[in-house]
């Protein structure tokens, strides 16, 4: 009762209003959200529902698309060798190393800072941050020199010089070494937003928490970790997580700007997102590649369902 | 007293330098080392003089630094149709409007997903926490189809609309606010404040890391971007730095393919595009380690609870 007075009664801030402004008030949820709301439906969601749509024809961007049922899908695993033979293993190696290796050196890296002062601290995770910004072409650029497959290449000088090899290796156009190079360039770009998320966890947890235990007998800094570091920062472990299942598939391209082909030589740095941009790109067939992209949302969404699981059932 | 001395050693956050931190900067500093290796690289390259950058046996440093490749990026791109500075000039302008539009959208739908009540909050946010998986490479077809029935083909806008959901930022910044006390919100509420005059009188004013943490974000989206001036836009006029930068990579760059072959102008190439590496990655450099404490503060929130 006395709130609803109060209001009537009016207060200096309500006076001097514009008609406008006193209708964007009456109505703040609407106002406040719908330009958020609208570009997130028209640039996120509604794509994705399009996707799942497109993947259902057989559309060459040409045409009108046809409905064709569950088609591309069965090609996919039935008839699509690049699929089966390499885009699917070569996703699985490198979705699990940078993801799962970029995901554990982030927390080891961010909790060994966590143990010393504030000055070098702060120098040493600005560096580990820096390379998680040289994102597309600076990526390419600086690795592509790097890596160049001539004896300028500094890999190849550097090996040249100690005689362990005797001529320069065209280390990016090689498939032998392509993907191991995506990984060594994927993982040094790692340390990103999720890593800085739970360096900032890991310096926040109550330092009673830590006194606590070691009188209830942790004896050790893995157990340290194990009882008190992880799950006192679960949420942050959790949003790292996503991160960094998002940073494993999100840089599917990382083989075709190293390598500066797709596909990629002998297919050896082909992953699901480059798969699929072939299909789109090259061969202008956006139905199938739809469906691959779908297949690809649908494991990215299954791998963080996972792992939301781990974190629950941990606390 | 054992026990206390113990306790004193393991400690997260320490004030001062101890010698049982020893062993952690023992590997620290070489991992720091490189990964930032590349970092520097990408300094001494710009600044490499023609001949030495491809000298062999490579160096890493140069002692004799060198404005050349800035000036021939400069000359170069002085005799084509549309010079560097317009490339420079559409990412500036459309990078600043995305960060600027970025955080009005943002913090408005935060806000209300924080601290109003209506019926589809929770199923929006779940919604958004779902999205920040989201992998755009994997959707764009859809997203060219809808872009073209909008109109935004060939026009500045599409460097800038595209990019201004941005899902994590939503989400940081809706954490950030989730821990502000109600009270000063409900206060103002109370003397008659609508929700507009909160927002911008007492919640922006409080939540300023989080901004500095999204403006980064939206910064590095917008200016490392190449996905409009790749798929959407035709007019050479209106594409962005970034994309400047990736032609001169292919024309020169991707080193296997001059094995043998290095004409003069090839190596001009090199020496432009690492002088271009350079102008792309400096501003961000220089506004994280501005708004580094910011970015750590808003971390601290960041948690998926």
């Amino acid at each position: 009762m006395k709130l609803k007075e109060k209001k009537k009664a009016g207060h200096p801030l309500r006076r001097a209003v514009s008609p406008l402004v006193k209708h964007f008030n009456r109505h703040p949820v609407f106002y406040m959200q719908a330009p958020f709301v609208i570009l997130f439906l028209l640039f996120i969601v509604i794509p994705v529902i399009l996707a799942i749509a497109l993947s259902f024809t057989d559309f060459n961007s040409i045409e009108k698309p046809n409905f064709i049922g569950l088609e591309n899908y069965i090609n996919i695993l039935t008839n699509d060798n690049t699929f089966t033979e390499y885009a699917i293993p070569n996703t699985i190696v490198y979705s699990v190393i940078v993801g799962v290796g970029g995901y554990v050196l982030s927390f080891f890296l961010a909790w060994s800072l966590a143990q010393i002062p504030k000055g070098p601290r702060t120098v040493m995770a600005i560096v580990l941050y820096l390379p998680s910004m040289t994102a597309g072409v600076m990526l390419s650029t600086v690795w592509q020199v790097f890596f160049a497959g001539d004896k300028v290449g500094y890999l190849n000088a550097l090996l040249l010089n100690l005689d362990i090899i005797q001529s320069p290796i065209t280390w990016l156009s090689d498939s032998r070494y392509l993907m191991v190079i995506m990984i060594i360039v994927s993982l040094w770009s790692s340390m990103g937003i999720g890593f800085l998320s739970m360096l900032a966890g890991i310096l926040n947890v109550n330092r009673e928490l830590y006194e606590a235990a070691h009188i209830d007998g942790v004896k050790n800094r893995i157990q340290e970790i194990i009882y008190i570091t992880i799950p006192a920062i679960k949420p942050h472990m959790m949003f790292g997580a996503i991160m960094a299942i998002v940073n494993a598939f999100q840089n599917g391209s990382i083989g075709v700007q190293l390598s500066g082909a797709n596909p990629t030589p002998g297919y050896a740095g082909q992953l699901l997102v480059t798969h699929a941009d072939e299909y789109a790109f090259v061969r202008y067939e956006m139905g199938y590649s739809a469906a691959l992209s779908v297949i690809l949302l649908i494991i990215v969404w299954g791998v963080s369902q996972i792992s939301k699981k781990l974190f629950a059932e941990k606390g | 007293m054992r026990r206390s001395k113990r306790l004193q050693i393991i400690g997260i956050n320490p004030k001062h330098f101890d010698r049982s931190q020893i062993k952690f900067f023992l590997y620290l500093i070489p991992v720091t080392i490189l990964m930032g290796l590349p970092i520097v690289f990408i300094f001494f390259n710009a600044f490499k003089p023609l001949d030495e950058l491809l000298n062999y046996p490579p160096k890493f440093y140069t002692l004799r630094p060198t404005l050349q490749n800035f000036q021939n990026l400069m000359a170069t791109s002085a005799n084509k149709a549309i010079p560097m500075s317009r490339y420079l000039f559409n990412s500036i302008l459309t990078t600043l409007a995305v960060v600027f539009f970025t955080l009005i959208i943002t913090t408005m739908a935060a806000y209300c997903m924080s601290k109003k009540n209506y019926r589809l909050k929770n199923f929006l946010f779940g919604i958004n926490e779902a999205a920040l998986m989201f992998v755009s490479a994997a959707v764009a077809i859809p997203r060219y189809i809808i872009i073209n029935r909008l109109g935004l083909v060939d026009s500045i806008w599409v460097h800038i609309i595209p990019l201004l959901a941005m899902p994590v930022g939503l989400y940081l910044v809706k954490q950030f606010i989730d821990d502000l006390p109600d009270e000063m919100i409900e206060a103002a509420r109370l003397d008659g404040a609508g929700d507009f005059y909160i927002l911008r009188k007492i919640v922006l004013p409080n939540i300023k890391p989080t901004l500095a943490t999204v403006a980064i974000l939206a910064f590095q989206a917008s200016w490392n971007s190449m996905e409009a001036s790749n798929y959407y836009i035709n007019n050479e006029a209106l594409k962005s730095f970034s994309f400047y930068m990736s032609t001169l990579t292919q024309s020169s760059g991707n080193a296997n393919a001059m094995v043998g072959q290095l004409a003069g102008n090839a190596v001009a190439g090199l020496g432009m595009q690492a002088a271009a590496t350079l102008i792309m990655f400096l501003p961000n450099l220089i506004l994280f380690i501005i708004l580094q404490s910011r970015v750590m503060n808003t971390m601290s929130h960041s948690g998926m609870k």
